[in-house]
């Protein structure tokens, strides 16, 4: 085992990394490297270096800074129990490696995590160390996204927040149940205790600034969260109620899906089979409705079937439309913008466009084609100075005449 | 208005031709266009002319520009057309400052025509816009360095890349503020780029040839994008979208892309053969799960000489015991708690008052782990692993049986309900809400006694005791 290389060290921890399902670098304050010693820049915008054959960006360099664990959470294919390669980064590996891929414009920055070893306390030191590195030994002001242990002490867990861009603890599970039984070393109670900690963090080193310029950044780009979808029974008005009492209550910037996927090794406490690809983007469908067009979560859950699910087949938005026919057609040329919203196929961009339009002229269907995606998909939900879906709203068939006629994303999933 | 205006420096009829000295100097543009609409020349009086574009075709055109009148009002543009024309100057379709122009000078009738997003040349001017700002982005994230170093031993950074427009120096910015402490190149077909640290210096068109052709970072490059791909997503219409196939000749880790998405299917069926060895129906009856645990290989254990042991007991039971795994006895009968320790747990039972007969009794594992010493077969506790594989069972019992109470006797047993791990003297003696509202206690083994003399059997005996005993006085609290 010692004489693992880098390349084989590198191979099995970011295999072990693949399962988290963030990788944005954007949002963060803007830095360059211009007048310093060191390298990088943000600005705002992500940047994906390259995407890989799953369709998912590569931005930073995501990686395990070991996969030993202590911990024995089911889902997890690093778990205690689990039969799977080993291995351990120094954190001066981890920076070398930064360091080496960002000079040749691979990656925006780091994304750091590690399974649990000797302690929670330890575990978290070793990842701030990195970070710390990065930061004061190669004045690296590139993006630094660190996950955070919620059982380690909160001034360890302050400190990561003061040298990274974006701190993140998973709330793992939809559920305090599934999270008892699939993750039995781990505690509800204090992820969301560790998660409030850090917004705290994040409104008080806010405050700060407003009053004294250089005070220090906390985590400029935020916290995040990431839960597993299809490992425990909760549903999807379940996911989505919990996602939205998230966001409320620790402001976070973003709660990622991951569709639970078959690991190797797996644990027997397991579903039967993993749910389909196409429900984790139906929920992050129904996270866009609820942080860009004005939805409520009840009005999500409104668009569930009667088992509290998602449809699979049409999007969330589309299925909300078909429940509360009785909201269209509406007029392009006088609807509401939070109206607007509402027509299955018109996205926020399309909107403003519509909305800009109609001030130089009455919107015919022909207009609205030029701005939207797909008039087909709209048109039976708008009317416009020449066109009026007359009966289309009413056909109970409608939704069959909408819905995809095949299943592109799973059309390679098999 | 416009009309009524003396045309004093154009002659009715007359073209003017404006050759650009370069293909992205929007100042330049701006300087001409201003001039033209000035002297109230429209669109279709001027041909704008790249560089080794076909000038000639123009020949008769005037290349002297018309001299606004004095009075000429100011050319009025707004904002948000003047951004949008700056990038729509890199695009590399020739007729853009044509489009340019023509907007321009619809603008002076009609300010806000930006806004009509339904208008033709909006939409084009748009459309040239995010051409561009894509092609910038892209080269942003698609640029590859490779280090070369030089006679001194200095460290250079040199990248090829081919954008699709005019972008180079408009984007020489991101990458100075990026790697301001680096001596880099970008070079490309339409000019190169060359920054030492301090300084900014443009050079002529290059060739692939000119670049070079490797870095030994890219075999980990390589091999982190091949780890990181999960292959139980497939999603290549997604990554095409993103990553379109011009840019993967000069991606060191898109010659791995056939061989992942081949790979892919093949290990993700892999995955899931796997998988569905372990992830079946769960059996519905007690005698479906009797007759799969005999089938059972899903573990080691499994796979010794042994016989699957089911639990007994009324499938009403509101008491389950949970043991451990059968022992040599048990294993050669086919019946749970028959040998040394059933027979020491039949004792403790009988003396607190419960009937073992009215109670469930089954194994957390299902066959026996041994060893061979001779002809004796030596109990061997189940590991870890091998108790959560075996969980998938007892927990098809109990969601049938529904007991309103589990005792769980050591630690085996312990961590089969619970999914980990805990130390029996921590929390014996209370009770342990279960997800489907039963109450788990825990307690010891009865072969933990059984290895005990003297005082520790005798103190061991009595907690024992006392932990049955509260078992018992719950369970009639319940039954109330």
């Amino acid at each position: 085992m010692a004489s693992q290389t880098i390349l084989q060290k590198l191979e099995i921890l970011a295999d072990a990394a693949k399962y988290d399902a963030s990788c944005a670098s954007s949002g963060t304050a803007k830095k360059n490297s211009l007048g310093g010693k060191g390298i990088g820049s943000t600005e705002g915008m992500g940047i994906c270096h390259a995407y890989a054959p799953d369709g998912r960006c590569i931005s930073l360099l995501k990686i395990l800074l070991t996969n030993h664990c202590v911990f024995d959470c089911h889902y997890c294919v690093n778990r205690k129990s689990s039969n799977v390669a080993r291995a351990r980064f120094t954190p001066q590996e981890v920076v070398d490696l930064t360091l080496a891929f960002y000079r040749r414009n691979y990656i925006e920055g780091l994304f750091l995590s590690s399974g649990i070893v000797k302690s929670s306390n330890h575990t978290m030191e070793q990842i701030v160390e990195v970070a710390r590195i990065l930061r004061e030994e190669h004045d690296f002001r590139g993006y630094i996204h660190l996950k955070t242990i919620p059982e380690a002490d909160a001034e360890i867990v302050h400190q990561a927040g003061l040298y990274a861009d974006r701190v993140s603890i998973n709330v793992e599970l939809p559920t305090d149940g599934g999270l008892i039984r699939l993750a039995p070393d781990k505690d509800a109670r204090q992820i969301e205790g560790a998660m409030g900690k850090v917004k705290a963090d994040l409104v008080e080193a806010k405050d700060a600034r407003k009053r004294f310029r250089h005070a220090p950044r906390f985590a400029p780009a935020g916290q995040s969260t990431q839960m597993i979808v299809g490992a425990d029974a909760a549903s999807d008005a379940d996911i989505v109620g919990k996602a939205s009492r998230l966001y409320d209550n620790f402001r976070l910037r973003r709660v990622y899906y991951s569709a639970f996927s078959p690991i190797p090794d797996a644990s027997a406490v397991l579903p039967l089979k993993r749910p389909p690809l196409i429900r984790e983007h139906r929920l992050y469908q129904s996270d866009w409705l609820m942080r860009f067009y004005g939805y409520k979560p009840t009005e999500v859950m409104q668009a569930t079937e009667a088992d509290g699910n998602l449809p699979l087949d049409i999007d969330p938005k589309l299925a909300w439309a078909l429940k509360f026919r009785e909201q269209f057609p509406l007029d392009v040329n006088r609807a509401s913008r939070e109206q607007l919203l509402r027509v299955p196929g018109l996205g926020v961009k399309a909107v403003n466009k519509i909305i800009a339009s109609r001030r130089h002229r009455n919107l015919r269907l022909d207009d609205v084609a030029l701005l939207t995606q797909s008039i087909t998909k709209v048109r039976p939900f708008i009317c416009t100075v020449d066109w009026r879906p007359i009966t289309l709203t009413d056909r109970a068939d409608l939704r069959s005449l909408l819905a995809p006629k095949t299943e592109q994303l799973e059309l390679f999933a098999a | 208005m416009r009309s009524s205006r003396s045309l004093s420096g154009v002659k009715l009829g007359t073209y003017y031709v404006v050759h650009m000295p370069e293909p992205d100097d929007f100042d330049f543009w701006r300087e001409r266009a201003r001039g033209l609409i000035q002297c109230d020349v429209p669109p279709d009086r001027i041909a704008w002319v790249e560089l080794g574009g076909s000038g000639d075709l123009f020949a008769h055109g005037k290349r002297r520009m018309p001299v606004p009148p004095k009075d000429a009002p100011p050319v009025r543009a707004n904002r948000r057309f003047i951004s949008l024309a700056r990038n729509a100057t890199l695009h590399s379709d020739p007729e853009r400052f044509a489009l340019l122009y023509r907007l321009l000078w619809r603008l002076q009738a009609n300010p806000r025509i930006m806004e009509d997003k339904a208008d033709l040349d909006v939409r084009k001017l748009e459309e040239l816009d995010k051409n561009v700002r894509r092609d910038s982005h892209k080269m942003h994230a698609f640029v590859r360095f490779r280090l070369v170093e030089d006679e001194e031993g200095a460290e250079h950074y040199v990248a090829w890349f081919e954008p699709d427009h005019h972008i180079l120096r408009a984007n020489a910015g991101f990458f100075m503020r990026r790697f301001s402490n680096m001596r880099w190149s970008i070079l490309t077909p339409r000019g190169s780029l060359h920054w030492d640290g301090e300084t900014m210096a443009e050079g002529p068109p290059a060739d692939r040839s000119d670049a070079p052709s490797g870095d030994p970072t890219e075999d980990l490059w390589r091999s982190y994008y091949a780890s990181i791909f999960n292959p139980a997503r497939l999603k290549i219409g997604a990554m095409l979208k993103e990553m379109p196939k011009k840019y993967w000749k000069n991606m060191s880790e898109a010659a791995l892309i056939p061989e992942l998405v081949a790979g892919a299917q093949k290990r993700e069926s892999a995955m899931v053969e796997k998988g569905t060895l372990e992830f079946e129906e769960r059996p519905e009856t007690l005698a479906a799960i009797d007759k799969a645990i005999h089938a059972c290989r899903k573990c080691p254990i499994g796979q010794l000489d042994n016989h699957a042991v089911m639990g007994e007991g009324p499938q009403d039971a509101a008491l389950m015991i949970v043991g451990e795994q059968p022992g040599d006895q048990e294993d050669q009968q086919g019946r749970p708690f028959v040998g040394p320790a059933g027979q020491l747990l039949d004792t403790h039972l009988e003396k607190v008052g419960i009937d073992r007969r009215a109670a469930y009794v089954t194994n957390t594992v299902k066959h026996f782990k041994y060893v061979q010493r001779g002809k004796r077969r030596i109990h061997q506790p189940p590991g870890a692993k091998e108790i959560d594989t075996c969980r998938w069972w007892i927990e098809s019992e109990r969601a049938i049986v529904q007991p309103k109470l589990i005792l769980a006797m050591g630690a085996s047993a312990a961590r089969g309900m619970l999914g980990k791990t805990v130390s029996i003297t921590k929390v014996r003696g209370e009770p342990i809400a279960l997800e489907d509202g039963s109450e788990l206690w825990v307690t010891a083994h009865p072969s933990y006694l059984l290895r005990l003399d003297g005082s520790a059997r005798e103190e061991q005996a009595r907690l024992f005791d006392a932990d049955l005993a509260a078992v018992k006085e719950r369970l009639e609290e319940l039954a109330g």
